[in-house]
């Protein structure tokens, strides 16, 4: 047992964004803990993608391949990455905390008996041994975790929380290789990838965007956001419970499974600043942020802050932009 | 259908959190709680399917006395009858753990269907239901938004990234974990809550179920993060605040 893999996600040889910076975490406790580490990519479009990431300074790469991994399932990914674990013994496996990871990383963890440590943020070598960061209570406190189990040992990484690393000349041995999968066993039947209807407005093109969230408490409320808003020339975003909420439409749902916006000004209002919701912000120009609670996780994103009632400030800052139109 | 869900309790949506002896947990004196928010999806998802086909939900939660407050809110809502694991400790156990306990009492029961939120407001790391689904060597499917019967199965809307979703069919029994927001939550009604304290709750004991802790992942310490960032905040009265801004945004930032 022994060194390091990680396993990244592409789709039809294109990457998924977050892939690079495990590779980067994959290589930086590589360093810490002085042992090698092996990069692996499984799917349709795996071969191509396997020739990119020998420019990384890994040792080897694996392309996964079998019919079976076309589409993606949990069961498919599970069985071929339970397999390749198997055979390869890694000390640790690190994942991106992508949406498919969330997916099947568990039933590949469990199914070698061990605990997923599900999106850390960091680590930090004591006594040669890794203690990893993640947040807990969205983000709101930070936790220090440690392994208690022998190898493999399985940690997937937050998005924007490790560099992605630089890609240099192909050097790396591609390997590929094809698990043994039973179709049996795959009960998952996916059908193609949608999208909901066509968007009115294109929040990706705003150059300034006022977000509201829960702290708004109520839809009557939303005038007031509206109100700044229009003070400041820009167009309506929202976390995602207000769109679940049916409050304002889906197509202005700011974060993971909504826009990524990358305004000028960005100013969220009433918002905790969960990590599904920074991922779709945290690029903006100029982050402001207006929250009741002075420890809430959106202002570590924030350029400007005020801790204080959206209630009584929206409607103060809407006047103040006024006065300063003139 | 039989339907069971898996909820679990923990500290109420705007708690002020704050570091327990021992560095390890929160100082829970003065916590209150609630149902973690996609669990209580998990439950409202179940209770409409029931209503469409008939048959079973069955709400399993492990926890200290207290989940016993939860437990009575989804009997009201409309749950038949509850499992108690009574346990203390519990943050201290990895999803792995959590798994092997709600599946040596959910392997009993021989759910057609077993539901639980993505992940929980606490702990987060949304990994409960997948490791319950693989320890029951059942199918899954995770993020999932809206459930509807399938020809010997069920077919499933999941979220996928950036707005796109993918329908998923498998076969039953199966475990779904549940996006928060998919429906609307109902509210109990006084007649519910009457006939609540009616249903029974079978409780049992972790070592009843044969199932030791044996944390794998162990949380060491837990903290208030590290500020990185030079957040600029404008004190002052709202008045004064907003116009702070509005100079900064204008002249410093250079946005408006
Ligand atoms: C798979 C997945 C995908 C997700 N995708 C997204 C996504 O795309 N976008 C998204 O936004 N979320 C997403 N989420 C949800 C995300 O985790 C959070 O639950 C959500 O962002 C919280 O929204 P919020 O900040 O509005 O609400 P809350 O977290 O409830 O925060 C409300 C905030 O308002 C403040 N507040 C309350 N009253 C006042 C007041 N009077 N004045 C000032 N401040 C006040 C509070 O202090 C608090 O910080 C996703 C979650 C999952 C699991």
């Amino acid at each position: 047992m022994s060194g390091i893999l990680v396993i990244t996600e592409q789709s039809g040889g294109a990457w998924h964004r977050v892939s690079q910076e495990a590779l980067g975490a994959g290589l930086e406790l590589g360093r810490a803990l002085g042992v090698a580490v092996r990069a692996c990519v499984y799917g349709s479009g795996a071969s191509v993608a396997a020739a990119e990431l020998a420019a990384y300074p890994v040792e080897q790469v694996i392309a996964l391949e079998s019919p079976l991994l076309e589409a993606y399932t949990a069961d498919g990914a599970a069985l071929a990455l339970e397999w390749l674990v198997r055979e390869e013994q890694p000390e640790v496996v690190v994942m991106p905390h992508t949406y498919q990871v969330r997916d099947y990383a568990s039933r590949l963890a469990t199914r070698l008996g061990r605990a997923l440590l599900a999106d850390a943020t960091g680590f930090r070598v004591e006594d040669g041994a890794a203690v990893f960061q993640r947040q807990l209570f969205q983000g709101k406190l930070t936790g220090d975790f440690v392994f208690e189990t022998p190898g493999p040992n399985f940690v997937s990484v937050q998005a924007g929380s490790f560099r992605a690393p630089e890609a240099g000349a192909a050097a790396a041995a591609v390997e590929t290789r094809t698990p043994e999968l039973d179709a049996a066993r795959i009960r998952q039947t996916p059908e193609a990838p949608f999208r909901e209807a066509d968007r009115a407005v294109d929040l990706t093109a705003a150059e300034r965007i006022v977000a509201v969230g829960r702290g708004i408490r109520e839809e009557g409320n939303l005038a007031l956001a509206q109100e700044l808003a229009e003070a400041l020339g820009a167009e309506l975003g929202a976390s995602r419970p207000i769109c679940d909420n049916g409050w304002l439409p889906m197509e202005r749902q700011v974060g993971s499974s909504g826009q990524t916006v990358a305004p000028k000004l960005y100013v969220a209002v009433g918002i905790s600043g969960a990590i599904q919701h920074l991922v779709g912000m945290k690029g903006s120009g100029c982050i402001v942020a207006i929250n009741k609670d002075a420890d809430a996780p959106i202002f570590e994103a924030a350029d400007y802050g005020i801790a204080g009632d959206l209630f009584d400030v929206v409607p103060a800052l809407t006047e103040a932009l006024k006065k300063a139109r003139g | 259908m039989k339907i069971l869900v898996a909820l679990k309790q923990v500290p109420a949506r705007d708690s002020l959190l704050r570091i327990g002896a021992g560095g390890c947990w929160l100082d829970e004196a003065d916590l209150s709680y609630e149902i973690n928010e996609p669990d209580a999806y998990a439950l409202e998802a179940a209770l409409r399917l029931k209503e469409q086909q008939g048959g079973e939900v069955v709400v399993l939660t492990a926890g200290p006395e207290r989940v016993s407050s939860s437990i009575r809110e989804a009997l009201a809502k409309g749950a038949d009858r509850a499992i108690h694991i009574e346990a203390e400790g519990l943050e201290g156990w990895d999803a792995l753990g959590l798994g092997r306990l709600l599946a040596a009492a959910a392997a009993a029961e021989k759910p057609d269907l077993v539901l639980t939120g993505l992940q929980s407001d606490d702990a987060g790391s949304g990994q409960t239901g997948v490791a319950l689904a693989e320890l029951l060597d059942l199918p899954h499917a995770t993020i999932v938004m809206a459930v509807e019967a399938a020809e010997g199965g069920v077919r499933v809307k999941r979220e996928l990234e950036g707005g796109w979703f993918q329908h998923v069919s498998m076969p039953l029994p199966a475990v779904l974990t549940i996006q928060s927001g998919i429906n609307k939550l109902r509210y109990a009604t006084l007649m519910g809550i009457k006939r609540a304290k009616t249903k029974e709750v079978k409780r049992v004991t972790a070592a009843e179920l044969g199932v030791a802790a044996a944390p794998g992942l162990r949380l060491k310490r837990l903290y208030q993060p590290q500020r990185v960032k030079q957040t600029q905040f404008l004190a002052g009265t709202p008045a004064e605040q907003a116009a702070a801004l509005v100079e900064k945004l204008r002249f410093e930032a250079r946005v408006l």
